[in-house]
């Protein structure tokens, strides 16, 4: 065997001795470091339970290994030096872990470090060149002290970083050093890791990093920079990390994922993953010469970040409440609000779906019940159609709908005399796309038949009403596609703002739309809108509609657009 | 969170362990295996009345995922359920007479238990008719998930209530000793509910499902809370508050990210509305021993008279975790 093993241990004794045995059986010698803090009774069994072993398992001087501290780096130095004098004739030295567990053959790894005997496989990177570092501590961790533990004395840990921050105090590296920060399991070989440890600078560097934080990320990785002649930056040891910086565990249903990655080593294994330590001890999974290439599964864990950093847009739920602003979308797709169409065309819905391709509702937020697509009385995701049940939360009801929808484009029809909740926020959703006809609430009155002077106070109320509303389009945080014709305007070119919002809702329809709906007859409507005004209620949200029957059409007013704000 | 706020919960959280411990002397011990407790055994705490049908499953279920042991109080059975609990090896059993509305819905005899067993252990608090899925629940033991939250150094891990209901009228499909009830009822509300924040506790307020939308419709301010935060690493000094909606101390409750991204999370299935929810029904409102007056069963009386229907063309048949997931309703967070 051309490699040795140099194995730290401190829990689940009994798997690191399985794999202890596994590198052992296959004729790697192993040095064995296991942390003082495990009992010395403890200790004594586990190293009886390997005493059959002992021409090839060696056990080194004891350290006490916490995280981010020294003992781990003064452990591998003992672990390695133990190694190189027990067998001089070694290729290369493979640190690992108990919780590291070999997926490939053992004689695969040896064939592979055969082939490169000069290269030295370690992740070694220039730190201010990675964003690997988590809690905000990447160079300081050079040039700052950390005499206190970050587990166990979190509080002091802080308070000291934070009163050599306002000191301003800098250590001094030690001269001609720069560090380099990277996976803590490499495998270096001999050469490179008897030069590492024989530095002539040793004394000085050791002493140096005995106050850095998470020594074994940057000690042997920068001395690696000194000595090596080969580097590959990279660790044979597959390991990955999850967002806050800690190595994902690996179970038994993440074995057809962990041969696919064809890494010879992998860690961390959950020590209850009997399929993946009963591989482990069946030989492995064989790929022949075939690299590691841990990119393959990269994806899966990149996705878990990316769900718990970001999450699913528009999705509100028992693990996700995002605070105001912090939603990352507020609703889960594009959909279309249309405000006055349906007022002024009979069959509009319908027609509107038909052109559109989309789902389309009635005026969900109705004061009598919701009017779900079709007059359903449930809908997707089993919505009701009680005005109660969506008042309670008006705005989830919206989100809600959008969420249960995806898959389909959600139209849905909207105006003055509707429960008023979202109004701010679909002005203020990237993924609302708004047509208004201003003052279309009149029309509806006209044909209620009643005479003007008792819808006064009713048109008054909805006039109120849709001018906060078009206030919330109109406003500087309105950040939807919105599009705004008076009444008047829109009668002048019904045909042009009607493709205008078939456009804005399902782009990219192929086909010309069916011919426009039947518009509802508006006959006296100048007359009805001039009778409120001599009772002193001034619609002026329809724009100019003529007393008389209106003269032939002149060419369209271009409608306005109201641009997100950049 | 200002000083005086948080002197205030802090006060109330002792007020609460001392009520568990006065409300402890109502608990006489029917079968105490305490002392098989083993250090990294997962407990499930639980009270019950009249469950003697659905504890087998109930038990296998549980024992399936890993628990180590139960603590169960039984609220005076008549049903032969604490005789059958008191056989198992695996189930401390305490009695009680006492009521349960003034034990406020039990939480004052549970904080007891978890008081006296829990410290240091993985505490699973359910009813008998409530099942708990989390991710990869099929795949790995809850072990897997308490490891990896004590890893995460998380302490608390929320499952929203997730009510599930037969096809057709509640009580059509018997349902026998033993049997597994989601081959009953298994049919869920996947997208209709709504969530907004507790401003004094932390919690997560959630409504809506089946019973909103069925029984609470005109007034859908009272619908049951759906948020449950049932698994806990207990430590003597937590308190749940309210039934396990929300414990002290309120960090506890942060079991949801405020930030945009998704926390691990599971669900608790309920099997309420299975055969003999009518009669159970009728007997609480009887009894009077739940919650707002027992409002909830007033409203269920009142609609069960009418032989209600849960199901509606919109609801979804319950498969595993990843469809849960894939609706929205849980999240496996960075738990991979």
């Amino acid at each position: 065997m051309s490699f040795g093993v140099v194995i730290l241990v401190h829990n689940a004794l009994d798997r690191a001795a399985q794999v202890i045995r596994h590198w052992a059986d296959a004729g790697c010698p192993v040095v064995v470091h296991v942390d003082r803090a495990v009992r010395r009774a403890r200790f004594d069994r586990f190293r009886a339970e390997l005493g059959d072993l002992s021409d090839r398992v060696l056990f080194c001087s004891r350290h006490r290994c916490e995280w981010g501290g020294w003992g781990i780096v003064a452990a591998t130095q003992s672990g390695a030096e133990l190694l190189l004098e027990r067998f001089p004739g070694l290729g290369h030295v493979y640190l690992a872990s108990g919780s590291c567990v070999p997926l490939r053959p053992v004689a695969e790894l040896d064939a592979f470090l055969a082939g490169r005997p000069r290269t030295d496989f370690i992740e070694s990177a220039r730190v201010t060149q990675v964003p690997w570092t988590v809690g905000g501590l990447s160079e300081e961790r050079f040039t700052l002290r950390f005499p206190f533990s970050w587990k166990r004395r979190r509080w002091l840990f802080d308070r000291y970083v934070a009163l050599q921050r306002r000191l301003g105090v800098r250590r001094r590296l030690p001269a001609g050093f720069e560090p380099y920060m990277g996976s803590q399991w490499w495998c270096l070989s001999a050469a490179t890791l008897r030069a590492i440890l024989s530095d002539p600078q040793r004394p000085e560097i050791d002493r140096y990093f005995r106050r850095v934080w998470i020594p074994d990320e940057s000690y042997f990785q920068s001395l690696a920079r000194r000595w090596a002649t080969h580097i590959e930056s990279r660790s044979l040891t597959m390991c990955k990390f999850d967002f806050q910086g800690k190595p994902h565990l690996f179970y038994d249903d993440h074995l057809p994922l962990l041969r696919r990655s064809g890494c010879f080593v992998a860690r961390k294994i959950w020590p209850r993953a009997q399929a993946i330590y009963d591989e482990m001890a069946a030989g492995g999974h064989p790929a022949g010469e075939a690299a590691p290439s841990p990119a393959r599964i990269d994806r899966v864990f990149a996705e878990a970040t990316e769900r718990r950093v970001r999450g699913r847009s528009g999705l509100y739920m028992q693990s996700r409440l995002p605070n105001p602003g912090w939603e990352n979308g507020f609703t889960a797709a594009p959909y279309g609000v249309l405000e006055g169409f349906a007022e002024l065309h009979d069959g509009f819905t319908e027609w509107f779906a038909r052109a559109s391709g989309a789902t389309v509702h009635g005026h969900i937020f109705a004061p009598e019940r919701v009017e779900f697509a079709d007059g359903a009385t449930v809908w997707r995701g089993a919505m009701s159609d009680n005005a109660a049940l969506r008042d309670h939360q008006g705005r989830r009801f919206l989100t809600n709908l959008i969420w249960n929808g995806r898959g389909a484009r959600q139209v849905f029809q909207f105006g003055p005399r509707d429960s008023q909740r979202v109004s701010w926020d679909i002005a203020k959703d990237p993924n609302a796309r708004i047509g208004v006809i201003s003052g279309a609430w009149a029309v509806p009155l006209l044909r209620s038949g009643r005479p003007a002077a008792r819808l006064c106070d009713l048109a008054a109320r909805l006039q109120q009403v849709e001018a906060d509303h078009l206030a919330a389009l109109r406003s500087p945080h309105a950040k939807a596609r919105i599009r705004v014709w008076t009444l008047a305007e829109f009668l002048e070119a019904p045909a042009e703002a009607l493709a205008l919002m078939l456009s804005d809702i399902a782009p990219g329809r192929a086909g010309a739309p069916p011919p426009p709906p039947a518009m509802v007859p508006l006959d006296g409507l100048g007359r009805f809108l001039q009778e409120m005004r001599n009772l002193g209620m001034h619609p002026y949200l329809t724009g100019d509609i003529p007393i008389e029957p209106p003269a032939p059409r002149r060419p369209a007013p271009r409608p306005y657009l109201v641009r997100p704000h950049a | 969170m200002k000083a005086w706020q948080a002197y205030r919960l802090r006060l109330q959280r002792r007020r609460w362990r001392l009520r568990a411990l006065r409300k402890r002397r109502e608990l006489s011990v029917v079968a105490d295996r305490t002392e098989k407790i083993r250090p990294a055994d997962i407990l499930v705490l639980t009270t019950l009345r009249n469950e003697n049908a659905r504890l087998p499953h109930f038990l296998d279920y549980y024992r399936g995922l890993g628990v180590g042991h139960f603590l169960v109080v039984d609220n005076g059975s008549t049903d032969g359920g604490a005789e059958y609990l008191a056989a198992q090896e695996d189930v401390s059993l305490w009695r009680t007479e006492a009521s349960y509305k003034r034990a406020r819905f039990g939480v004052d005899w549970l904080n007891w238990l978890a008081r006296r067993h829990g410290h240091g252990h993985w505490c699973l608090t359910v009813d008998p008719d409530e099942l708990l899925v989390y991710p990869f629940c099929d795949t790995r033991p809850l072990r897997a998930l308490t490891d990896w939250l004590d890893a995460s150094s998380i302490r608390s891990f929320g499952a929203m209530l997730l009510d599930l209901y037969p096809k057709g009228p509640i009580g059509a499909q018997p349902y026998a000793r033993g049997d597994d009830p989601l081959d009953i009822a298994c049919w869920f509300d996947p997208g209709n509910y709504s969530l907004s924040r507790n401003a004094t506790y932390g919690n997560l307020w959630i409504q809506g499902g089946p019973r909103a939308r069925s029984f609470f419709a005109d007034d859908p301010e009272r619908a049951p809370a759906l948020n449950k935060i049932p698994l806990v690493k207990w430590d003597r000094r937590f308190a749940y508050v309210s039934s396990t909606h929300m414990l002290l101390p309120r960090g506890l409750n942060l079991v949801y990210d405020e930030w945009g991204g998704e926390k691990t999370c599971g669900m608790l299935l309920h099997t309420k509305f299975l055969d003999g929810f009518s009669d159970k029904a009728h007997e609480e409102l009887q009894r009077r021993q739940h919650y707002a007056a027992s409002a909830e069963y007033k409203a269920y009386a009142a609609a069960l008279e009418a032989e209600p229907e849960l199901w509606c063309r919109w609801s979804e048949r319950y498969i595993n975790w990843r469809q849960l997931e894939v609706l929205g309703l849980m999240s496996r967070g960075n738990w991979t």
